[in-house]
C-alpha cells in the first residue's frame, strides 16, 4: 500500500512538477537542434507549437467555463420528462 | 451468384446476428467469434470490383463492390466485431449481440453498396438495430433514449430517401457516385448523410443516446453509425467545401461540451463527434493526401475509441458507477483497465508511436499543402483540444484524481483480452504506420515520423497538458448536465404542444369533450413513458393541421 501513498504525497506531487517542468522546457530546447520546416510565417516564432497549444487551450477551458452559466443545469434536469 | 452471395461479410454477420439467439454458451461464444474472422477473410479474398448484382425494376442493384476504401472500413468494421465480442462475450445478452451483428452486417453492406437504393434499405437497417442496442441495455433510461435517437435517425432516413428519389429522378441512375453540388437533391443526400454524422444542428442525439445502452454495447455503437456517414461522405461529397466549415465546427462543438461533461462514457461520446469532426474537415479539403487522412484517421479512431470505451465499460461494469464525480483513484486495484485507457487516451490525442499520430497528422498535412492558413490553425488548436478533453480529462478523473473509496478489480479476462488487443493495435500502428498506409485508397508519400514532427507534436500536447494542470481548479466537476438542440424536442416540444392545443380549441370550436379525449390520449401516452418523443411527434402533427387551419379560416 506504499505505492498508493506515494502519488498522493505532497513531496511526491512536487517531484513530479518538477520532471514536468523538465520535460516541457527539453520539448522547447529541442528546437534549437533540429531544422524545422515552417510552412506559415507564424510556425517560425519560437517555440510557436508550444504555446499556441498552452494558450488555445487556456481559451478553450475558459470558453467552456463562460458557456457552462448558460447551458449547465442539474443533471436532473430531464429526469421529470 | 449465389457462391458470392455467400461471400459477402455483411449478409454473413446479419445471418449470424439473426440466428444467435438460438445458441447458448459455448456455441454462442463461437459464432461471434469466427464470424467477424470469417467476414475479414472474405473482404481480403475478393478481388476489386463489383460482384454481386441483379437487376430490380429496371434497375442493377450492386450489393457487393469491393474497393481499396471499401475493403479498409470492413477489415476495420470486422476487427471490431471481433474485439467487441471478444470483450463482451460471457457478460453481453443474447439481444444485445444479435442486436450488434445485424448492426455491423448493416454497416458493411452500406460500405459494399455499389448503388443508392441498396445504401438506403442498410441504412436503415442500421438505424433500427442501433436502436435495439440501445434498448437491449433494458434500462428506463436507454428506452426513452433509443426512442429519441430513432425517431431522429428516422428523421434522416427520411431526408435521405427524399434526395435519393430526386436525384434518380433528375438523372435516372442508381448509382452511387460523387455528386455534384448543383441540386437540391445532392444537397438532401449531403444532410441526410451528414445527420448520422453527428453535424449541425442535430448533434446532441449520439450523447444523449450512446451512454445509455449497456457497458458492451457503447463499443459497438461508437464503431459504425457515425463512420458508415464518414465512409458515404467520401464517396460522394469528398472536396466539398461546407464540410470544412461542418467539421471545425464539429471539433470545437466535441471539446466544448466534453469540457463540460460529468459524465465519462458521455466525454467519450462528445469526442466521437470531435473525431469525427476532423475526418470531415479532411473530406472537405478533398485531395488526396486529406482523403487518405480521413480514412486512416476513420481506420484508428475505430480502434482508440473502441479500447477507450472498453475501459470505460470496464470501470462501468465492475462499480457500476459513470459520473466523474463519483470516481477516482481506479488505477490501484483496475491496473489494465487504467493502463488500456491510458494508451486509448494518448492513440486518441495523436502522441508520437501511437496510431493518432499517423492519421490525423495526414488531415493537418493536407491543409498545409493547400495552404489553409486559418485550417491549419484550428486544426493545431484542436489537437491540443484533443488531449485537454479526452486524453488527460478521461483518466485523470477516473483513474487518478482523488481516493473515490471504490476498490473494484480488473475484469475478467475476456474483457481484459478485448483491451490488451486494441491496446496492441494502437501501438503496432503507431509505431509500423506503412502497413496502415499501405491500405489506403490514393499512393501518396508521406513519413510521419520526422524530428520537426515529432517534436513541434510534443510541444503542442504536453503544453496542453500543462494548461490542464493549471486550469484544474476551473474544471471541479459539478452534478450537472449541459443543454444542446435536443432541448427543443425535449422541453420546447411539449410546451409548444400545450399551447398549440389550446390554439386548436380555441380557432376550432371544438367541443370541451373532444379535448378532454385527446388529452386522456396524450397521457396514456405518456404512460408508455416515451412522453417527449411521442409530444414531439403530436407537436409535428399538430403544428400542420393547426397551419392547415389558419390557412383555411383566414
Amino acid at each position: 500500500m506504499s505505492n498508493e501513498n506515494w502519488f498522493y504525497k505532497k513531496s511526491s506531487i512536487k517531484k513530479l512538477w518538477i520532471g514536468t517542468y523538465v520535460v516541457l522546457a527539453l520539448t522547447v530546447i529541442a528546437e534549437i537542434f533540429i531544422k524545422l520546416q515552417p510552412h506559415f510565417k507564424i510556425e517560425a516564432l519560437f517555440g510557436f507549437h508550444a504555446w499556441y497549444g498552452f494558450l488555445t487551450c487556456v481559451a478553450m477551458v475558459l470558453f467552456a467555463k463562460v458557456l457552462g452559466f448558460l447551458i449547465k443545469r442539474q443533471d436532473d434536469y430531464y429526469d421529470d420528462e | 451468384m449465389m457462391m458470392n452471395s455467400l461471400m459477402h461479410p455483411g449478409f454473413l454477420l446479419i445471418l449470424a446476428g439473426l440466428l444467435l439467439p438460438l445458441f447458448k454458451g459455448a456455441a454462442r461464444t463461437a459464432i461471434i467469434l469466427i464470424m467477424p474472422l470469417v467476414a475479414l477473410g472474405f473482404i481480403w479474398t475478393l478481388s476489386f470490383g463489383n460482384h454481386l448484382s441483379f437487376e430490380y425494376l429496371g434497375h442493377e442493384l450492386g450489393l457487393l463492390k469491393v474497393d481499396a476504401v471499401s475493403r479498409l472500413f470492413i477489415t476495420v468494421f470486422a476487427l471490431t466485431v471481433f474485439t467487441g465480442s471478444l470483450y463482451c462475450c460471457k457478460q453481453a445478452n443474447s439481444t444485445e449481440l444479435a442486436a450488434a451483428f445485424c448492426y455491423a452486417g448493416g454497416a458493411m453492406s452500406v460500405v459494399l453498396a455499389a448503388d443508392l437504393i441498396t445504401l438506403f434499405i442498410f441504412w436503415e437497417i442500421m438505424a433500427i438495430a442501433s436502436t435495439l442496442l440501445i434498448w437491449s441495455s433494458r434500462t428506463t433510461s436507454s428506452q426513452k433514449a433509443g426512442m429519441r435517437y430513432v425517431i431522429i435517425h428516422l428523421l434522416g432516413g427520411v431526408i435521405l430517401m427524399a434526395g435519393i428519389a430526386a436525384h434518380v429522378y433528375e438523372t435516372g441512375s442508381i448509382t452511387f457516385e460523387q455528386f455534384q453540388m448543383d441540386s437540391y437533391a445532392s444537397i438532401f443526400i449531403l444532410c441526410g448523410f451528414l445527420l448520422n454524422a453527428g453535424a449541425p444542428p442535430l448533434t446532441a442525439w449520439l450523447a444523449d443516446a450512446y451512454p445509455e445502452s449497456s457497458f458492451s454495447g457503447m463499443v459497438f455503437l461508437s464503431a459504425f453509425t457515425t463512420k458508415t456517414a464518414v465512409y458515404v461522405l467520401l464517396r460522394g461529397f469528398p472536396g466539398t467545401e461546407i464540410l470544412i466549415f461542418i467539421g471545425i465546427y464539429m471539433i470545437f462543438y466535441g471539446i466544448i461540451y466534453a469540457l463540460l461533461e460529468n459524465d465519462m462514457r458521455r466525454i467519450l461520446a462528445y469526442s466521437i463527434i470531435n473525431q469525427v469532426g476532423f475526418m470531415i474537415t479532411g473530406i472537405g479539403i478533398g485531395t488526396d493526401m486529406a482523403l487518405n487522412g480521413a480514412a486512416a484517421h476513420a481506420f484508428t479512431h475505430i480502434v482508440y475509441k473502441a479500447l477507450l470505451l472498453m475501459s470505460a465499460g470496464s470501470v462501468l461494469f465492475m462499480t457500476g458507477k459513470r459520473k466523474c464525480t463519483d470516481l477516482g483513484g481506479l488505477i490501484h486495484t483496475m491496473p489494465v483497465t487504467a493502463i488500456c485507457g491510458i494508451i486509448g487516451a494518448l492513440a486518441i490525442s495523436s502522441f508520437p508511436l501511437t496510431s493518432g499520430f499517423v492519421s490525423k497528422s495526414m488531415i493537418t498535412q493536407s491543409s498545409v499543402d493547400e495552404h489553409i492558413l486559418w485550417v491549419w490553425l484550428c486544426l493545431q488548436a484542436a489537437s491540443a483540444g484533443v488531449f485537454l478533453h479526452a486524453g488527460i480529462k478521461f483518466p485523470w478523473f477516473v483513474f487518478f484524481q482523488k481516493d473515490s473509496g471504490l476498490r473494484p478489480d480488473d475484469p475478467p479476462w475476456n474483457m481484459q483480452a478485448g483491451m490488451i488487443l486494441f491496446a496492441f493495435v494502437c501501438i503496432f500502428l503507431g509505431v509500423f504506420p506503412n502497413v496502415l498506409y499501405t491500405m489506403l485508397p490514393y499512393t501518396i508519400n508521406y513519413v510521419p515520423y520526422t524530428a520537426a514532427h515529432t517534436v513541434t507534436q510534443l510541444q503542442l500536447l504536453l503544453f496542453s497538458g500543462l494548461a490542464f494542470f493549471i486550469m484544474l481548479p476551473l474544471m471541479k466537476r459539478t452534478l450537472t448536465i449541459s443543454l444542446d438542440f435536443d432541448w427543443f424536442y425535449r422541453v420546447a416540444g411539449i410546451r409548444l404542444f400545450d399551447v398549440l392545443m389550446k390554439m386548436i380549441v380555441a380557432l376550432s370550436g371544438l367541443s370541451h369533450v373532444f379535448c378532454e379525449k385527446i388529452c386522456s390520449l396524450a397521457s396514456r401516452a405518456g404512460q408508455l413513458s416515451l412522453n417527449s418523443s411521442v409530444a414531439l411527434y403530436m407537436t409535428l402533427v399538430l403544428l400542420i393541421f393547426t397551419s392547415c387551419l389558419i390557412y383555411l379560416l383566414f
